[in-house]
C-alpha cells in the first residue's frame, strides 16, 4: 500500500511528498539549501536503508513552520501533514549566525594553518552568515589538550563541534564503536574509553570518521615534511608507489569533478616533485594474487583431496589494514583464516628494497620506500614491527591522497594540465585487475579472473563477457557469487609445486563472498558463526571502507554515494582500457617469479618476503 | 587488562541478576557503582564483555550520569543540594562552610582517607526540608553546621569499625 502524498509548501513553492519525509529532505528535493553539520548524506536513513534518529545536534537546520512558536530542526521535524515551511527569515538568520558564533566561540585553532581551510564545513558557513567573534569571543588558549603527535588519527577536540558525524560512522558504517560522547549536556565531548588518546583505543584507523567531520577536528597524521626532507636529501633514493583508488579521486583536490581519473598526470607529477622511481601498485596487487591465489589452491587442496581440517576456510584477504585490525580486536578466533600474503603495500616496498636493489645496484638502506594510498590505516600496517623481513623497513612513509595533493600544490603543480608519463619499471606495467583493487569486489575480480584461467585453461571471457564479472561488482554491503568449474586444464608450472592436478576441482562450485564496511563485516561473521550461506564460501574478499579503498578514509574530502560510484566508474573504466586486465598475464609479475622468487608463489622465499602474520588484539 | 577474578563474579552476579543484553547496562553499572563508589576502568571492561556493548559505549553512560563516577570516589559520597530552596536557606552558607572545614577537601575532592567525597547535586526533591544532602543513599534534612559535624562523625565512626571488622 503506498501512502497517500501529502502536499506541503516551502518558501512558496508547494511540492507532494511521503508522509515521514523530514522537512530538510523535502526543500532538497527542491534544491533549497539548508545548511547541515551534523547531518551527511551517508548518515541519514536514506543512504542506511533502515530508520535511524536524526542528530539535530548542530540546530543549524532550524526552519519556520507556520503554526510552531519557535524554529524547529528540520532534519528531526517530519511532515506528516499539510506544511507551510520559511526557510529563510531574520529570525532564521539570527539563530544560525548565533549558533554558529557560539561554536566559534569554543573552537580554538589557527584556521590559516588548518589542514581544512578552504574545505571546512564550519568556515564556509561562518563566511555565507558573516559570522565574526566580536558577540562571543574565541578562545585565547586551548579548551583541550591536543592530541599526541604519533596518533594516526588527528583528533583535536578544540575544534570538534560536537556534531556526532564521527562517532556515527564509526558505528553504522564501521561498527567499531571507538568514539563515545562524554559526559553530559554543555560538558559534552567526544572521546575514546578512557578518554585515552586514539592510537590506544579499539580503532582500526579506517579515517572513514575523517572523511565526515565537518571542520579541522578529526586528520591524519602529517607525513608530508618526512617524504619532503627524504627527497630534499641527496644521500637518499626516493621511491613512490601509487595504489589504484587515490588516481581516481586526487583531481577532487585540483577542481576535477569526482571520477577523473589522473593516473599519468600523477606520474608526471611526482617526478617533477623530485621521486627518483615512481612504481605502479598494480604489479604488486597482481603479486598478491599469485600468493593469496596459491595460498587458496594449497588450502583448497588440503581440504578437498587431503581431508585435513587444518585448512581454515573460507580464507579471508588481508590487502584492507583496517579490516585487518578489525579482526585482530574482534574476531581473533578467525586470525587462522587471513591470507597470510602482505599488502600489495608491503609487498612493492619487500621487493623494492630486495630484488629491484639487487637489480639496480642500489643500496637498500638508502632507499625511502613512499607509498601514495588511499588509507589512513596503510600508515599503521607500515608501522608494524614485523613488515622487516629484509632486514629493511618494507614502507617507509604512507601519503593520504589528500596528503599528497598538498604536496603537489606546494610544488606549484597544476595536476590536472600536466602531460601524461608512464611509470618506472620493472614495476610499470599498469593492469586492470591491479586497478580494480581500488574497489569493493575488485581483488575477488582480480583473483577469479586468474584462478579460473589457470584452472580451466580457458580463457575467462567464455564464462564473463569482457572478462567482467559483473557478479561480484556493486555496492551492495554484502554479496555473495558463485562460479561451477566444467572442465579443468593441465596445472601451470609456476603453481606446479603446490598441487599434482586440477582434476578434484572439476565439477566443484566456487563459492566467495564480498564485504565492505566493517559493520558489513559483522554481518558476514555472524553468519560464518551461526554456520549460514558465508560459511560455505571459500574465499570472502573483506573490505573496511563503504565502497572499497576508493572510499577510503585518506582520500578527498566530501564523500558521498554519487562521489564514490564516480571513482568506481573511473576505476573500472581504466580496467576496461588497459591491455594486460589479468594479473597472470602481467610480465613484470611472471619475471619477478622467473629471477627473483624462482621456487614460485607461497614458497620458502615468498613466504619470507610476501607473508605475514597476525595478532590478537585485547 | 586483566580483570581481578572477584570483579569478574560480581559482574557476572549482577548479569544473572539483570540479563545478558544492552538493556541491562543500567543497573549493571548501578550494581558497581554502589559497591565500590565508582566505575572502575576493569569493572568497564568486564561490562562490555559480558554484555556485548562497545567499551567506549560503556565509558559514555558512566560518564553522561552524575551519579556515576569512572574515577575512584570514597566511601560515602555526600552530595548538598545546591539549587534554589536550599541554596537561599539561611543556614545554607554554614553548611558548606562546615563541610569544607570538617573534611579539609573541597566540593569534587576526596578525603585523604578515602572515606569521603563531597560533591554538590542539583535538586532531590526535599526543599520544604531544606538545606539537605545525600550520602550515599541516605537522606539528610534541615542540616545546620552542628549537625553537619555531628552526621559526619556518624560516618567516620562507621567506616573506623568497618575498616576493624575488615581487619579482624
Amino acid at each position: 500500500m503506498t501512502a497517500e502524498l501529502i502536499t506541503i509548501t516551502i518558501d512558496g513553492t508547494a511540492l507532494k511528498v511521503v508522509p515521514g519525509t523530514t522537512v530538510l529532505d523535502a526543500a532538497r528535493k527542491v534544491n533549497i539549501d539548508i545548511p547541515t553539520l551534523c547531518h551527511h548524506a551517508d548518515l541519514c536513513s536514506a543512504a542506511l536503508g533502515k530508520k535511524v534518529p536524526a542528530p539535530s545536534n548542530c540546530r543549524m537546520c532550524l526552519v519556520e513552520v507556520e503554526g510552531q512558536r519557535a524554529l524547529q530542526a528540520s532534519c528531526a521535524t517530519e511532515i506528516n501533514g499539510p506544511m507551510n515551511i520559511k526557510t529563510s527569515s531574520p529570525a532564521i538568520r539570527h539563530a544560525r549566525q548565533d549558533i554558529l558564533a557560539l561554536m566559534m566561540s569554543e573552537h580554538y585553532g589557527d584556521c590559516a594553518a588548518c589542514r581544512r581551510n578552504g574545505n571546512c564545513e564550519l568556515q564556509q558557513l561562518c563566511a555565507e552568515y558573516g559570522v565574526d567573534t566580536a558577540l562571543f569571543g574565541r578562545p585565547e588558549a586551548p579548551l583541550y589538550a591536543m592530541p599526541d603527535e604519533d596518533n594516526i588519527i588527528q583528533r583535536d577536540m578544540n575544534k570538534c563541534v560536537i556534531c556526532r558525524r564521527c562517532l556515527r560512522t564509526c558505528e553504522l558504517y564501521q561498527g567499531v564503536v571507538a568514539l563515545s560522547p562524554e559526559g553530559r549536556g554543555e560538558h559534552t565531548d567526544i572521546a575514546t574509553f578512557m578518554d585515552r588518546e586514539m592510537m590506544e583505543a579499539w580503532c582500526i584507523n579506517c579515517g572513514q570518521c575523517i572523511n565526515r567531520c565537518p571542520t579541522g577536528a578529526l586528520t591524519e597524521r602529517d607525513d608530508t615534511a618526512a617524504v619532503w626532507a627524504a627527497i630534499e636529501d641527496p644521500d637518499k633514493l626516493v621511491v613512490i608507489q601509487t595504489a589504484p583508488a587515490p588516481r581516481a579521486a586526487i583531481g577532487e583536490c585540483f577542481g576535477c569533478e569526482p571520477g577523473t581519473p589522473l593516473t599519468f598526470e600523477m606520474n608526471t607529477a611526482l617526478k617533477k616533485i623530485g621521486f627518483d622511481k615512481v612504481f605502479d601498485t598494480n604489479f604488486s596487487a597482481d603479486l598478491t594474487i599469485f600468493e593469496e591465489g596459491a595460498e587458496l589452491l594449497g588450502r583448497l587442496y588440503k581440504a578437498v583431496v587431503l581431508k585435513d581440517n587444518s585448512a581454515a576456510l573460507p580464507q579471508f584477504t588481508s590487502c584492507s589494514p583496517g579490516w585487518i585490525k578489525f579482526i585482530e580486536h574482534f574476531y581473533p578466533e578467525y586470525l587462522p583464516n587471513l591470507s597470510s600474503a602482505k599488502s600489495p603495500q608491503q609487498m612493492m616496498g619487500a621487493v623494492v628494497k630486495t630484488y629491484f636493489a639487487e637489480k639496480n645496484g642500489w643500496d637498500p638502506s638508502k632507499i625511502v620506500s613512499v607509498s601514495l594510498m588511499p588509507c589512513t590505516a596503510k600508515k599503521f600496517e607500515a608501522a608494524r614491527p614485523e613488515m622487516d623481513a629484509s632486514g629493511h623497513r618494507d614502507i617507509d612513509y604512507v601519503l593520504t591522497t589528500r596528503e599528497l595533493a598538498r604536496m603537489i600544490k606546494q610544488a606549484g603543480i597544476d595536476l590536472p594540465k600536466l602531460e601524461k608519463s608512464d611509470f618506472d619499471n620493472p614495476f610499470g606495467t599498469p593492469t586492470g585487475s591491479g586497478v580494480i583493487f581500488g574497489a569493493t569486489g575488485g581483488v575477488m575480480e582480480a583473483a577469479l579472473r586468474t584462478v579460473l584461467e589457470v584452472v580451466t585453461g580457458e580463457k575467462i571471457e567464455t564464462l564473463f563477457d569482457k572478462a567482467d564479472i559483473l557478479p561480484v561488482r556493486g555496492f551492495e554491503g554484502v554479496r555473495m557469487a558463485q562460479v561451477t568449474i566444467g572442465k579443468v586444464g593441465p596445472v601451470p608450472a609456476i603453481f606446479s609445486h603446490l598441487v599434482p592436478d586440477f582434476e578434484w576441482l572439476k565439477g566443484v562450485t566456487v563459492k566467495v563472498g564480498l564485504a565492505h564496511g566493517t559493520a558489513n563485516a559483522i554481518r558476514v561473521m555472524q553468519d560464518i558463526k551461526e554456520g549460514g550461506p558465508l560459511s560455505q564460501c571459500h574465499f570472502i574478499e573483506f573490505m573496511a571502507c563503504p565502497g572499497g579503498c576508493l572510499g577510503g578514509g585518506g582520500q578527498p574530502i566530501p564523500t558521498n554515494l554519487e562521489i564514490r560510484t564516480a571513482r568506481a566508474k573511473a576505476i573500472y573504466g581504466e580496467d576496461a582500457a588497459y591491455k594486460v586486465r589479468k594479473s597472470h598475464e602481467n610480465e613484470d609479475v611472471l619475471r619477478i617469479y622467473r629471477e627473483f622468487f624462482k621456487e614460485g608463489p607461497c614458497s620458502h622465499k615468498s613466504h619470507e618476503l610476501l607473508h605475514t602474520h597476525y595478532k590478537e588484539r585485547v | 587488562m586483566d580483570v581481578p577474578s572477584h570483579l569478574q563474579s560480581e559482574v557476572k552476579q549482577l548479569v544473572s541478576v539483570h540479563g545478558r543484553d544492552r538493556t541491562a547496562l543500567l543497573p549493571v553499572l548501578r550494581g558497581l557503582n554502589k559497591s565500590h563508589s565508582y566505575l572502575s576502568e576493569a569493572a568497564m571492561l568486564c561490562v562490555s564483555k559480558e554484555l556485548g556493548v562497545p567499551r567506549a559505549e560503556v565509558y559514555g553512560v558512566a560518564t553522561f550520569y552524575s551519579f556515576f563516577s569512572v574515577e575512584p570516589r570514597g566511601k560515602y559520597v555526600i552530595r548538598l543540594c545546591r539549587t534554589i530552596s536550599c541554596a537561599m536557606n539561611g543556614t545554607y552558607h554554614p553548611v558548606v562552610a562546615a563541610l569544607i572545614e570538617e573534611l579539609g577537601v573541597a566540593f569534587g575532592e576526596t578525603t585523604a582517607d578515602g572515606v569521603f567525597t563531597l560533591e554538590q547535586t542539583a535538586c532531590i526533591g526535599l526543599c520544604d526540608q531544606a538545606p539537605a544532602m545525600l550520602v550515599n543513599d541516605d537522606v539528610h534534612v534541615k542540616l545546620t553546621k552542628e549537625s553537619v559535624r555531628a552526621i559526619l562523625g556518624e560516618y567516620r565512626r562507621k567506616a573506623a569499625a568497618g575498616e576493624k571488622v575488615k581487619s579482624a
